[in-house]
C-alpha cells in the first residue's frame, strides 16, 4: 500500500487537433487535500474528466493505488474509488433523500429489488460518517443547494471513495456553509480520503488546500505547497502576466447630480429588507455578500423577475412600479444574467439573432417588417465595437468562447441602450484576458453616462471596477463603502466579519 | 445559484474552434436543406408516379383534385407547425375546425334556403364570419391555458380538443348538419386552372410564412421556442407571444373548417377526427423541429405536396378499395418514423439533444 | 401530520372530489348507490384501468405512449384469427398469443425511442397509425363473434367473479376480467415500488443524463419498459374483447385521450419522475364515474366529452397552480434554512 494514491504521468490529449493537455504529470497521495486552479480553457476539467475515466488520453500513464489502468473506464474509477462530484450534484429531485444516497449503492451490489429497510438505514449510515442529519423521506428539491451537496458526498462516501474531486463545490454555499463543508472535507481527510478541489475562488483555495496545482494553456505550470502563494502569484501563473489592476474613477456627470435610480427600504419577504441606496449617472455600484445575503435578489426585484413587496423605486426622480420584467424594461433598465447560457444566450440561434433579440422594433418599416440585411447590419456594429471573435456572425452562439458569448450578452442589451444596467457576475467562467476587457467595456459605459449596478463575489474585481460598493448580510445593507478609501485587504476581513 | 450542466461542458471544449468548411456549410445551411431534401422528393414523387401511371397521374384533372384535397390539411400542418416552433403542440386545431364547420353549417341551416340569392350569399359571409369569430375564441381560450394559466401544451389542447369536440357534440346532437346552400361554390369552384382552397393555401401560407420570418413577432417565436428562459430575460412577452400563436391556431383552424365545409353539404362531429396525426406529421416532415425553434412554412408547403402526391400515387397504383385508406394510414406511419430516423441521426438534431433542448416537450 | 400537505396532495383531492361528485349524483339518483351500478361502473374501469397501468409507467419514465389502443386491437384481432384458423380454443392461450403480440408491437417503439432516441410523442404517434393502418389493411376488418369462433372462451364472457343478489331485486354481476384488473394493478405497484426498475423510470422521468451517471441502464430499461407496454396493451385488448363478446378491430378507438388524462388526473406529471398507483386509479375512477353516471342524473349523453374536457382542463391545471404557489413558499423556507 503506497502512498500515492494516484499518480499520472505525462499526459496529453487532443480533441479535433486542439491540445487540451500537454505533458501534465500529478501525483495525489493518501489523504490530502488538494485544490486545482486554472482559467477556463486551461485543461482543468479534461484533467478531471481523464482521472475519472469518462476521457481517454491521447498518451501517458494512469496509476491508481499502484496499478496501471491503460485505458480507464469510468467503472474502473469508480472501483477504486475515484469519486466525482460535478456542479449539478447529479441528484433526482423527484425522489427522496434516501433514494438519492442509496440508490446507486444498491445498483451497484447488483441488487433488482428495492427493500426499503436497507435503503433507509445506509442512508442513515452515510449521513451519520459525514455527521450531517437530514430527514430521509423528503424530497431532494425541497432541500437547499448546500444539503443537496451534502447529499452527494454522502453517496460518494458509501461508494467507498478514496478520492473524491469537487468541481467548483463553494459556488452556491453561503460562509456558514462553506465552513461546514470544510468541516466534512477535514473529516474526510482523518479518515484517509484524498480531496481534490476544483476552484477558482483564491481565497477559499488558501483556506482549505494544502497543495496547490496551476494549470494554464494545458500545462501544469505550478504544484507546490499552498502556505508558499499568495493571491497574486496565484493570479500570474494562472494568466502568465502580470494583471494590470486599475479601477475606476468616477467622475461626476456635468448633469448627473441628481441620482438616476434611487431606491428607499426596498423589502421583499424572504429575500431583502429594507434596503436604501443611491445610484448617480456614471457610477459603478458593486453589490456584494455572502450567498443569502439578498445580493441577486435585489437585482431580480430591480428587474421585475421577483418584484419587491413594499419599499420605493424612484428613477430620475420619477417614482416607478417595477412588477414585471416589462415594467423594468420600460423604465430602460438592462440585466446581464448570472447564467448566460441558460438565462442570458439562445444557443442555438445566430449569433446575429442574439444580438438583435432586443432592438428589433427599431428596424422595422412602416409595416412592421424587418430586413435580414438590416438584421446583419445592426448586429454587425455591435460585432465590431464589442471584438466579439467570430469568423461569421450567422453562425450559432453556441460556437463561441466563455468571453465572447458574454459580451454578445452585453451587446444585446448595449443595443437598447439602456440607463441602467445590471451584471450579475459579468466575468464568471471567463478567461482572464476577456475578464479585464469586460471591465473596461464596463467603465467604458460609466464614463458614458450609463449607471452601473454590478453584482459579484470576486473582490479583485469590484475593487478594480466599482466606485462604491454595498455589502449585504441577510438580507439588510450592512455597510457601504467607496472604493477609493479602502482596500482589498479590508474589504475581505468586512466579508470574514459578517460570518459571525 | 447551480450553474446549468451546459457550463461545464461548454470549460472543456477547445475555445475559438476552427469550423471545418463543411460544418460551416451545414451549420449555415440547416434549414435550408430541408427545403432542398423536400424539393427533390417532390420533383421525385412526381417523375415516379407520372412513369407508373402517365394516363391518370400528370393531368390536369388530376393535379386539380390533389389541389383540393390537400389545401385543408396545408393549413392545418401549417397551424400546428407555428404552435410547435414555440416548443409546444396544438392537438386540438383539428376539433378546432371541425367544431367551426359545424357553427357555420348550423347558422346556414337555421337561415335556410328560402331566401333571395343576395340573402343567400350575405348569409355565407355571416356564417362564415361566426366560424372564424369562434376559432378565434377556441385559439384565445388555448392561449389563455398555455399562457396564462401555466398548462402544458400537450395536456392543454388535450383537454381542449375533447371540450370542443364535446361543444361540437352538444350542438350537432350527434347528428349530421345538413341542407347547407349555395356555399358549396368555394369549395368546389376554381379560378382559372387553380381551385380556389389552394389559393387560399397559399395565401395562407405567404402570409404565415412572412409574419414569421420578417415580424417581430415571428422572431420572438422561434427565439422562444429556442430558450423560453432567455426569452423572458430578454424581454420577449412570452405571454403574447404564446397568446398570438395559439389564436392565429385557432384562426387558421377556421379558415381550414371553412374549406372542409365547402366541400360536402353535410357535417358531422367526428369528421376529420384522425387528422390530427397527419397534421403533425407534415409538420415534422417540414422541417418543424418538435421542440421547438426552427423550421419555416415553405417546408409545410412543400411536405402537404408530397403527401398529397404519395396518397393520390398510391391510390392509383393499388385499385380503389376500402383497404386503400387503412394502407395509407400505415402508410404515413411508416413514413412518419422514416423521417424521424433519418432526421435525428443528422447533425442538427444531435446539437439540439446535446445542448439540452428542454427535451422535455415530448414532442 | 402536516394537515396542509396532506390535503394538497393530488390523490387526497381526487378521493375527496369522487366522494363529492358520487354523493351529489346520488343525492340526484339514489340508483346511483346500488349494487349493480357499483359492479356496472366498476365494469367499466377494467379496461381502461388495465391500460392506464401501461401508461402510468411510461410517463414516470419521462415519456408517452399513445399507441396502445392500436397495440391492443391488432393483438387481441390477431388471436381470434389464430384461434379461429386453429380451432386451439384455451383461454391461457388467447391471453398468451395477446400478451406475446403486444410484446412484439411494442418492440417497434421499444427499439426507436430506447435505440434511436426519437421523441416519443411522435414515435408513437407514428407507430399508431402503422399499426391500425396493417392491421386494418392487411390482417383484417371483419367483426367476429367470439361465440362463433371459441365456445370456451365464449364461456368467459359470461363468467362472474362476483354475483350478488341485490336487495332492490336483481342480480349484480361483476365480471371476472375484474381478477385481471387487481392484478396487473399489483404487479405493476410491486414493479414501481420494489424493484430498481420502477426506480429506474422514477430516476430517469426525474434526470435522464444522472440516471446514467448513477449507473443505472437507461437505455434496457426504456427497452423493456415499451415492450411491458405492449405486453399490457395486449392483454387489455383481449379483455376487451371478451366484455364486448366479439372482436372488432374498430372498436378500442379513441380511448387513449381518456387513459391519459386519467393518469394525468392521477397526479403523474407529465414531465416524468411522478406518478402513483393510487392516484391513477382514482383517476380512473373519477373519469368513468363520470362518463357513465351522466345519463343517471339527467344530462343526455352528449355532454360527456365536454365533461371530460372541462375535467382534464381543471386537473391539470391544479398541480400547476399548486407548484406556483409552492414555489414561492419554498423560497421563503430556503431562505429561513440558510440563516
Amino acid at each position: 500500500m503506497t502512498e500515492e494514491l494516484l499518480k499520472v504521468v505525462d499526459i496529453n490529449k487532443t480533441f479535433a487537433g486542439v491540445w487540451a493537455l500537454r505533458g501534465v504529470s500529478l501525483t495525489i497521495n493518501r489523504g490530502e487535500i488538494l485544490c486545482l486552479v486554472g482559467e477556463n480553457g486551461s485543461g482543468k476539467s479534461t484533467l478531471i474528466k481523464i482521472i475519472c475515466g469518462v476521457y481517454q488520453q491521447d498518451s501517458g500513464e494512469i496509476y491508481i493505488n499502484g496499478k496501471q489502468y491503460k485505458n480507464l473506464q469510468p467503472i474502473d474509477a469508480i472501483r477504486e474509488g475515484i469519486q466525482v462530484i460535478f456542479q449539478d450534484f447529479s441528484l433526482f429531485p423527484n425522489l427522496t433523500v434516501a433514494e438519492n444516497i442509496a440508490l446507486n449503492h444498491e445498483l451497484a451490489r447488483g441488487k433488482s429489488f428495492v427493500n426499503w429497510r436497507d435503503i433507509n438505514e445506509i442512508a442513515r449510515q452515510a449521513l451519520d460518517r459525514i455527521g450531517v442529519d437530514l430527514p430521509l423521506n423528503a424530497t431532494v428539491d425541497e432541500m437547499s443547494v448546500a444539503n443537496k451537496q451534502l447529499i452527494a458526498i454522502s453517496r460518494a462516501m458509501l461508494l467507498n471513495a478514496r478520492l473524491v474531486i469537487m468541481d467548483e463545490p463553494t459556488t452556491a454555499l453561503t460562509q456558514k456553509e462553506v465552513e461546514a463543508l470544510f468541516r466534512v472535507v477535514k473529516s474526510l481527510q482523518e479518515a484517509g480520503v484524498s480531496i481534490l478541489f476544483v476552484s477558482h475562488k483564491l481565497n477559499e483555495v488558501q483556506a482549505i488546500a494544502e497543495r496547490v496545482i496551476i494549470v494554464r494553456n494545458g500545462s501544469k505550470v505550478l504544484d507546490t505547497a499552498a502556505g508558499e502563494l499568495t493571491q497574486h502569484k496565484i493570479a500570474y501563473y494562472m494568466t502568465g502576466h502580470e494583471v494590470t489592476s486599475s479601477t475606476y474613477d468616477y467622475q461626476p456627470q456635468a448633469n448627473g447630480q441628481e441620482s438616476l435610480l434611487s431606491v428607499h427600504n426596498l423589502t421583499r419577504t424572504g429575500s431583502f429588507e429594507d434596503i436604501s441606496f443611491n445610484l448617480k449617472a456614471g457610477e459603478i455600484l458593486g453589490v456584494t455578500g455572502l450567498l443569502g445575503s439578498g445580493r441577486t435578489e435585489l437585482a431580480l426585484a430591480l428587474f421585475g423577475i421577483k418584484p419587491a413587496d413594499s419599499g420605493d423605486i424612484i428613477i430620475k426622480g420619477q417614482p416607478v412600479r417595477i412588477r414585471n420584467i416589462q415594467d423594468a424594461i420600460r423604465h430602460n433598465i438592462g440585466y446581464v444574467p448570472e447564467d448566460r447560457l441558460t438565462e442570458g444566450l439562445f444557443l442555438l440561434q445566430s449569433i446575429t439573432n442574439n444580438i438583435v433579440v432586443r432592438t428589433l422594433k427599431d428596424i422595422l418599416n412602416q409595416f412592421g417588417l424587418f430586413s435580414s440585411s438590416d438584421k446583419s447590419k445592426q448586429a454587425r456594429r455591435w460585432v465590431d465595437s464589442l471584438h466579439i471573435k467570430t469568423s461569421d456572425p450567422q453562425l450559432p452562439v453556441s460556437s463561441l468562447s466563455g468571453g465572447n458569448q458574454q459580451r454578445v450578452v452585453i451587446a444585446k442589451w448595449l443595443a437598447s441602450m439602456p440607463h441602467i444596467l445590471i451584471l450579475n457576475g459579468p466575468t464568471v467562467g471567463v478567461d482572464i484576458g476577456s475578464k479585464s476587457e469586460i471591465h473596461e467595456v464596463i467603465r467604458e459605459l460609466a464614463r458614458n453616462g450609463m449607471g452601473i449596478i454590478v453584482i459579484s463575489d470576486d473582490i479583485p474585481e469590484l475593487t478594480q471596477v466599482c466606485n462604491r460598493i454595498l455589502l449585504l448580510r441577510r438580507g439588510r445593507l450592512y455597510e457601504e463603502f467607496v472604493v477609493s478609501e479602502i482596500d482589498e485587504v479590508t474589504l475581505n476581513n468586512k466579508l470574514l466579519e459578517i460570518v459571525i | 445559484m447551480t450553474r446549468s450542466r451546459v457550463q461545464q461542458q461548454d470549460a472543456d471544449t477547445p475555445q475559438e474552434t476552427k469550423i471545418s468548411p463543411m460544418q460551416f456549410i451545414a451549420r449555415a445551411m440547416s434549414s435550408d436543406s430541408t427545403v432542398i431534401r423536400l424539393s427533390v422528393i417532390v420533383v421525385l414523387l412526381f417523375i415516379g408516379f407520372s412513369i407508373a401511371r402517365p394516363d391518370a397521374f400528370p393531368t390536369t384533372r388530376n393535379m386539380q383534385s390533389m389541389a383540393f384535397q390537400g389545401s385543408e390539411i396545408g393549413i392545418l400542418a401549417i397551424g400546428v407547425g407555428v404552435t410547435m416552433l414555440t416548443g409546444g403542440i396544438d392537438l386540438s386545431i383539428t376539433a378546432m375546425a371541425n367544431l367551426t364547420a359545424i357553427v357555420a353549417a348550423s347558422v346556414l341551416s337555421a337561415i335556410g334556403t328560402d331566401v333571395s340569392p343576395e340573402q343567400a350569399q350575405l348569409a355565407v359571409v355571416v356564417a362564415l364570419g361566426a366560424a372564424t369569430f369562434v376559432g378565434l375564441l377556441c385559439g384565445m381560450f388555448n392561449g389563455f391555458l398555455v399562457a396564462y394559466v401555466g398548462i402544458p401544451p400537450i395536456l392543454a389542447t388535450l383537454g381542449t380538443l375533447t371540450l370542443f369536440q364535446g361543444i361540437g357534440t352538444v350542438i350537432t346532437e350527434g347528428q349530421a348538419v345538413y341542407g347547407i346552400p349555395e356555399y358549396t361554390f368555394i369549395g368546389t369552384s376554381q379560378i382559372g386552372v387553380v381551385p380556389i382552397p389552394f389559393i387560399i393555401f397559399l395565401v395562407v401560407a405567404g402570409i404565415v410564412g412572412l409574419i414569421l420570418s420578417s415580424t417581430r413577432y415571428g422572431f420572438e417565436t422561434y427565439m422562444l421556442g429556442t430558450n423560453p428562459v432567455a426569452a423572458r430575460f430578454s424581454g420577449i412577452n412570452s405571454r403574447r407571444v404564446l397568446m398570438l400563436t395559439y389564436t392565429m391556431s385557432g384562426v387558421l383552424a377556421a379558415i381550414a373548417g371553412a374549406i372542409i365545409l365547402g366541400r360536402t353539404n353535410a357535417i358531422r362531429i367526428d369528421f376529420g377526427q384522425s387528422y390530427i396525426l397527419l397534421t403533425i406529421m407534415i409538420a415534422v416532415l417540414g422541417g418543424i423541429n418538435p421542440m421547438g425553434g426552427s423550421g419555416r412554412v415553405i417546408g409545410v408547403v412543400l411536405a402537404v405536396i408530397a403527401i398529397q402526391f404519395l396518397s393520390t400515387g398510391m391510390n392509383m397504383m393499388l385499385f380503389q378499395s376500402s383497404g386503400a385508406n387503412f394502407f395509407k394510414e400505415a402508410a404515413w406511419g411508416m413514413l412518419l418514423l422514416l423521417v424521424l430516423l433519418i432526421d435525428y441521426t443528422t447533425v442538427r438534431y444531435r446539437n439540439r439533444r446535446r445542448l439540452g433542448g428542454s427535451g422535455k416537450t415530448k414532442a | 401530520m402536516n394537515w396542509k400537505s396532506f390535503f394538497a396532495r393530488q390523490e387526497v383531492i381526487l378521493a375527496i372530489a369522487i366522494i363529492v361528485l358520487s354523493l351529489l349524483i346520488g343525492l340526484s339518483n339514489p340508483a346511483f348507490f346500488s349494487l349493480p351500478n357499483v359492479f356496472r361502473i366498476l365494469r367499466s374501469t377494467i379496461v381502461i384501468g388495465i391500460f392506464s397501468m401501461g401508461v402510468l409507467m411510461v410517463l414516470v419514465s419521462g415519456g408517452i405512449d399513445v399507441s396502445f389502443p392500436a397495440i391492443a386491437a391488432f393483438s387481441m384481432y390477431a388471436t381470434i384469427l389464430i384461434i379461429s384458423d386453429t380451432g386451439i380454443d384455451s383461454i391461457p392461450f388467447a391471453f398468451a398469443v395477446s400478451a406475446a403480440v403486444g410484446v412484439g408491437l411494442g418492440l417497434i417503439n421499444s427499439v426507436l425511442i430506447a435505440v434511436f432516441r426519437l421523441p416519443t410523442l411522435i414515435v408513437t404517434l407514428g407507430t399508431l397509425s402503422l399499426v391500425r393502418g396493417v392491421l386494418l389493411f392487411y390482417v383484417g376488418s371483419r367483426r367476429i363473434r367470439i361465440s362463433e369462433v371459441a365456445p370456451n372462451l365464449s364461456e368467459m364472457t359470461r363468467a362472474n367473479l362476483l354475483s350478488v343478489q341485490a336487495p332492490g331485486g336483481g342480480v349484480a354481476n361483476l365480471h371476472i376480467t375484474f381478477a385481471i384488473l387487481v392484478v396487473i394493478v399489483i404487479v405493476v405497484w410491486f414493479i414501481l415500488r420494489y424493484t430498481m426498475f420502477g426506480r429506474a423510470l422514477y430516476a430517469m422521468g426525474g434526470d435522464r443524463e444522472a440516471a446514467k451517471r448513477v449507473g443505472f441502464r437507461v437505455v434496457r430499461t426504456q427497452f423493456v419498459l415499451y415492450a411491458l407496454v405492449g405486453l399490457i396493451a395486449g392483454i387489455a385488448g383481449m379483455v376487451h374483447c371478451i366484455l364486448s363478446r366479439e372482436a372488432d378491430p374498430f372498436s378500442i378507438v379513441g380511448i387513449e385521450l381518456d387513459v391519459i388524462a386519467a393518469v394525468v388526473l392521477g397526479g403523474a406529471s407529465i414531465m416524468g419522475g411522478r406518478g402513483t398507483v393510487i392516484g391513477t386509479l382514482l383517476g380512473v375512477l373519477l373519469i368513468t364515474i363520470i362518463s357513465s353516471s351522466l345519463l343517471l342524473v339527467g344530462i343526455s349523453s352528449e355532454w360527456q366529452r365536454f365533461v371530460i374536457g372541462a375535467l382534464i382542463i381543471i386537473g391539470t391545471a391544479i398541480p400547476v397552480l399548486q407548484a406556483k404557489w409552492n414555489q414561492r413558499r419554498l423560497q421563503v423556507v430556503m431562505q429561513e434554512q440558510s440563516t
